[in-house]
C-alpha cells in the first residue's frame, strides 16, 4: 500500500494541478476511455478540481453499459428456461434487459450466482456435474484472458458442462467510431490503462496518425489521472498528436503476449452491437469454432425476439460523449440508480451513476 | 477464545422437523439446550411470555440475523444476533436488559453448530450483562432456511441524562466514528464463495451499550444522536442523518479510519469502505464544545484507539453529505442503490 499512497499524494495531486492551469489555454474536451478512470476521477473529485476549459468526456469503457440488451435478455432466458446455473459478475445482474434483469430472474427461482471470476465457475460446473453451467462473459480486452483461461480449463479437465455465453468489446474500434461520429467533439483520449497492460500499445499508432489525436495510456490514481490529463494537454497546447505511455509502469509496449496467446486461442474477432450504438465491424471477440463446445450459443437453442433499447435512454450519445449524463431529461427523474433506465445508470463504471453520485454538487459548492 | 460447555449427550445428532413440532423432542432440544445454557431466573418459568418491572423511559428494538455464512472470524450468528439488537438500543441511549430469542431452524442443521451458536449466545449475554427471558424455535425443512435464522428483541431502560433525538442536531455539531470501517462486511465476503482470500481481518461484532452508558454519564444531553453503520455503512447513516434532519453533512475522508489491511480488502474487490457493513461501531453526533473530551474518552475505551472527529453538520447543502477526498477534491456521498453485500448480517 506504500507503492499506492504516492499516487495519492495530495502534494503531487496539487503540483499537477498548478501545472495543467499554467499550461492550459485551449478549450479542451478530454474523453477518458476507460469506466474505471471515469469512477476515479468522480470518486476522488478531479472533475471539480480541473481548470474550467478542460472538459472531461466520459467514453464508452463499462463493459456492463455496452452489452446489448438482447445479450441480456438471452442470459435471462439461459437461467429462466434452460435451468442453467447463471453465473456473471456482480455488475451486470442489475441491467435491465426488455422483460426483467438477471437479478429479477433469480428472485423468480432462477439459479444466478455472482462470480468474481471465471475459473470459479468451472468449479462449480465441476461440483454439480448433473447440471448445465453458463458463465457470462462480457468485459473489455480486459476480462477476455480470464473468460478464456476458463474454456481452456474446462476443456483441459474434461468438465463438459461448463459453456460461457462470450461478448467481449475491444477499444480501439471504439475510439474509431467515436472519431467517426459527425457530432464528435473528442480533442483528446486517456487511454484505458488496463486494457493497454493486456494488449500493449501498437494498436494505437494508426488511430493517432489517421485521426491526428493525442492518446495517453493512462492509469487510475488521482496522480495518473492529473499526469495523464497534463501529458494531453501538453500535446494539444503544442499541436502534437502521438500515443505516449504514462502508465509505463504496468504498460509495455508489447503488452501481456502470454495473455493475448489465450485470448487468440479461445477467441477470435468478430463484428459486435453495442448498447446505444450500432454494429461497429470488428469490434468484439466470439468464441472460436474449435471451442465451439463450449460456446453456450452454440450449445443452447435460444430462440427469442431480439428486443429494442428503451427509446427513452440516450446511452449512445451518453458513450459517445456528444450529451452529458444531465443534458438527459430522464437523468435523475426517471432514470436513477434504483430504476435504471439504461446501463450507464447501473454500473459503478457507467457514465450516468457516476454523475448521479456527483449529482447537485457543481450548483452547492459553486467551484 | 471462549469456553464452550461440554455438549450433553442426545439422542440425535442434527435437527429435524420433530424439533419444532412441540412435543418430546422439542422439550429434549430446549431443556438440555437453551434452558440448562442461558437459564436464569425469568426463563426458568417457561411460561409463555416473562413478567418483569421497568423504570421510568424504555426503549425497545428488534432484528433478525440471516447471515451467510453462520460461522465467521470474530464470531457467528449467534453473538451476532445478540450484539445486534443490544446496539440498536444502545443507540436509544439505553442498555439492553432484556432480551427474547427466536430461532427458525433449517431441517439438518448440526446439532454440535447449533450447540457452538447456544455457546456464544450465552457467552455473549453474559458479557453485555443482559438476560434472554423468553423465546421460541421452530424448524422449517430442508431447503426452505439456510441453516439457522434467528430474531432477537430487546428491551431496555433510557439512561437518565438521555436525549436522543434527531431534532437535537444542530448547525457545528460534530461527528464522531467510535473505531476503524468496513471489518464486518469484508469478513463476511472473505468466506463468500470465489473469494476465499488469506485474511486476519475478524468482524467487529460486540456490544456497545457499556461504551455508550459510560458516555452518556459524562455527557449526557450534549451527546444529541447515536446511530450505528451497520447495513449500508457509514455513507448510508450519514445521508439518513442529513434527511431526517434536513441539515447538511461534511466530512473529510483522510479523518476516517479504515485499516489498513481491510483498505486492501476494498480495493480488490471493488468494494467502498464507506458503504461496507460494520457490527460494533458507532456515530456520535454531540455539541462541539465537548467533541474533544469525548473523543478522548471514546479513545480509552479498549475498542476505541482508532475513534476520529469525521466531519461535521452544516446548514449549507442540506440533505447532502459532501466528503473532502484525500486529494482534497469534493464530491457528494449518496445513499447505496441496491445492496453491495447479500446477507452480511
Amino acid at each position: 500500500m506504500k507503492y499506492i499512497s504516492e499516487f495519492r499524494s495530495p502534494e503531487i495531486v496539487n503540483t499537477l494541478l498548478r501545472e495543467i492551469k499554467n499550461t492550459v489555454k485551449g478549450r479542451w474536451n478530454i474523453m477518458e476511455v476507460c469506466g474505471g478512470q471515469t469512477h476515479s476521477l468522480v470518486k476522488n473529485g478531479i472533475l471539480n478540481m480541473l481548470p474550467e476549459n478542460i472538459q472531461m468526456i466520459h467514453g464508452p469503457g463499462c463493459p456492463v453499459c455496452v452489452t446489448p440488451i438482447s445479450l441480456i435478455d438471452r442470459a435471462v432466458h439461459l437461467a429462466m428456461e434452460h435451468n442453467v446455473i447463471l453465473c456473471s459478475y456482480g455488475d451486470m445482474i442489475r441491467v435491465p434487459g426488455s422483460g426483467m434483469s438477471l437479478l429479477e430472474a433469480k428472485a423468480r427461482g432462477a439459479d444466478v450466482r455472482i462470480l468474481y471470476s471465471p475459473l470459479e465457475a468451472v468449479k462449480i460446473a465441476k461440483e454439480n456435474p448433473g447440471r448445465e453451467v453458463v458463465f457470462f462473459a462480457v468485459g473489455f480486452e480486459t476480462t477476455a484472458p480470464a473468460n478464456a483461461l476458463s474454456v481452456i480449463h474446462a476443456r483441459k479437465e474434461n468438465v463438459n458442462n461448463y459453456f460461457i455465453l462470450a461478448s467481449h468489446v475491444l477499444v480501439p474500434p471504439a475510439i474509431e467510431e467515436i472519431m467517426n461520429d459527425e457530432l464528435n467533439r473528442v480533442d483528446g483520449f486517456l487511454g484505458a490503462g488496463h486494457v493497454c497492460a493486456i494488449m500493449g500499445i501498437y494498436e494505437y499508432y494508426p488511430l493517432v496518425e489517421k485521426y491526428k489525436v493525442p492518446i495517453v495510456i493512462t492509469g487510475f490514481e488521482p496522480v495518473d489521472l492529473l499526469e495523464g490529463i497534463l501529458m494531453v494537454v501538453k500535446q494539444l497546447e503544442s499541436g502534437e498528436a502521438k500515443v505516449e505511455n504514462q502508465y509505463a509502469r504496468i504498460v509495455s509496449e508489447e503488452g501481456n503476449v502470454k495473455a493475448q496467446e489465450m485470448i487468440y486461442e479461445v477467441f477470435e474477432v468478430t463484428d459486435r452491437l453495442w448498447r446505444g450504438m450500432e454494429v461497429i465491424p470488428m469490434s468484439g471477440y466470439k468464441v472460436k469454432d474449435s471451442y465451439r463446445d463450449f460456446d453456450a450459443e452454440k450449445k443452447f437453442n435460444i430462440h427469442i425476439e431480439e428486443a429494442s433499447e428503451n427509446p427513452e435512454c440516450i446511452a449512445g450519445d451518453i458513450m459517445k460523449g456528444i450529451k452529458k449524463p444531465y443534458e438527459c431529461q430522464h437523468f435523475g427523474k426517471k432514470c436513477r440508480p434504483v430504476s435504471p433506465l439504461g446501463a450507464p445508470m447501473v454500473s459503478n463504471e457507467g457514465a450516468c451513476a457516476a454523475y448521479y453520485h456527483y449529482s447537485g454538487l457543481a450548483e452547492q459548492l459553486e467551484v | 477464545m471462549q469456553l464452550q460447555c461440554p455438549m450433553p449427550k442426545l439422542d440425535f445428532d442434527i435437527i429435524t422437523l420433530g424439533h419444532g413440532s412441540g412435543g418430546t423432542l422439542t422439550s429434549q432440544l430446549l431443556d438440555t439446550g437453551v434452558f440448562s445454557l442461558l437459564q436464569n431466573e425469568l426463563l426458568n418459568k417457561k411460561h409463555d411470555g416473562a413478567i418483569f418491572n421497568m423504570q421510568g423511559k424504555v426503549a425497545m428494538s428488534t432484528d433478525s440475523f440471516v447471515v451467510s455464512p453462520i460461522f465467521f472470524e470474530g464470531g457467528n450468528i449467534g453473538d451476532l444476533a445478540v450484539n445486534g439488537t443490544i446496539n440498536d438500543i444502545a443507540m436509544c441511549g439505553a442498555s439492553a436488559k432484556y432480551l427474547s430469542l427466536g430461532f427458525i431452524l433449517e431441517e439438518g442443521l448440526k446439532m454440535t453448530e447449533f450447540w457452538e451458536i447456544l455457546n456464544t449466545i450465552k457467552f455473549a449475554c453474559e458479557k453485555a450483562g443482559v438476560q434472554v427471558v423468553t423465546g421460541d424455535t421452530k424448524v422449517v425443512e430442508r431447503g426452505k432456511g439456510d441453516k439457522i435464522f434467528i430474531n432477537t428483541t430487546g428491551i431496555g431502560e433510557v439512561h437518565e441524562k438521555a436525549n436522543i433525538d434527531i431534532n437535537n442536531i444542530k448547525a457545528g455539531d460534530k461527528i464522531i466514528l467510535s473505531g476503524p470501517l468496513a471489518r464486518h462486511g469484508i469478513t463476511i465476503m472473505s468466506h463468500r464463495q470465489g473469494l476465499e482470500f488469506e485474511t486476519t481481518i475478524s468482524s467487529d461484532t460486540r456490544a456497545l451499550n457499556k461504551i455508550v452508558i459510560e458516555l452518556l454519564d459524562e455527557f449526557g444531553e450534549q451527546i444529541h444522536l447515536l446511530r450505528d453503520p451497520t447495513r449500508g455503512g457509514l455513507a448510508t447513516v450519514l445521508n439518513e442523518i442529513t434527511k431526517e434532519a434536513n441539515l447538511g453533512i461534511d466530512i473529510s475522508q483522510k479523518n476516517i479510519p479504515v485499516e489498513e489491511e481491510v483498505y486492501g480488502a476494498c480495493e480488490m474487490l471493488g468494494l467502498d469502505p464507506l458503504y461496507v457493513a460494520n457490527e460494533g461501531l458507532f456515530v456520535v453526533v454531540a455539541d462541539a464544545g465537548i467533541a474533544d473530551h469525548l473523543l478522548l474518552q471514546l479513545q480509552e475505551w479498549e475498542h476505541g484507539s482508532m475513534a476520529a472527529i469525521i466531519g461535521e453538520i452544516t446548514e449549507q447543502h442540506t440533505r447532502q453529505v459532501l466528503m473532502k477526498s484525500n486529494i482534497g477534491g469534493r464530491r457528494v456521498l449518496n445513499m447505496l442503490a441496491g445492496e453491495q453485500l447479500p446477507r452480511i448480517c
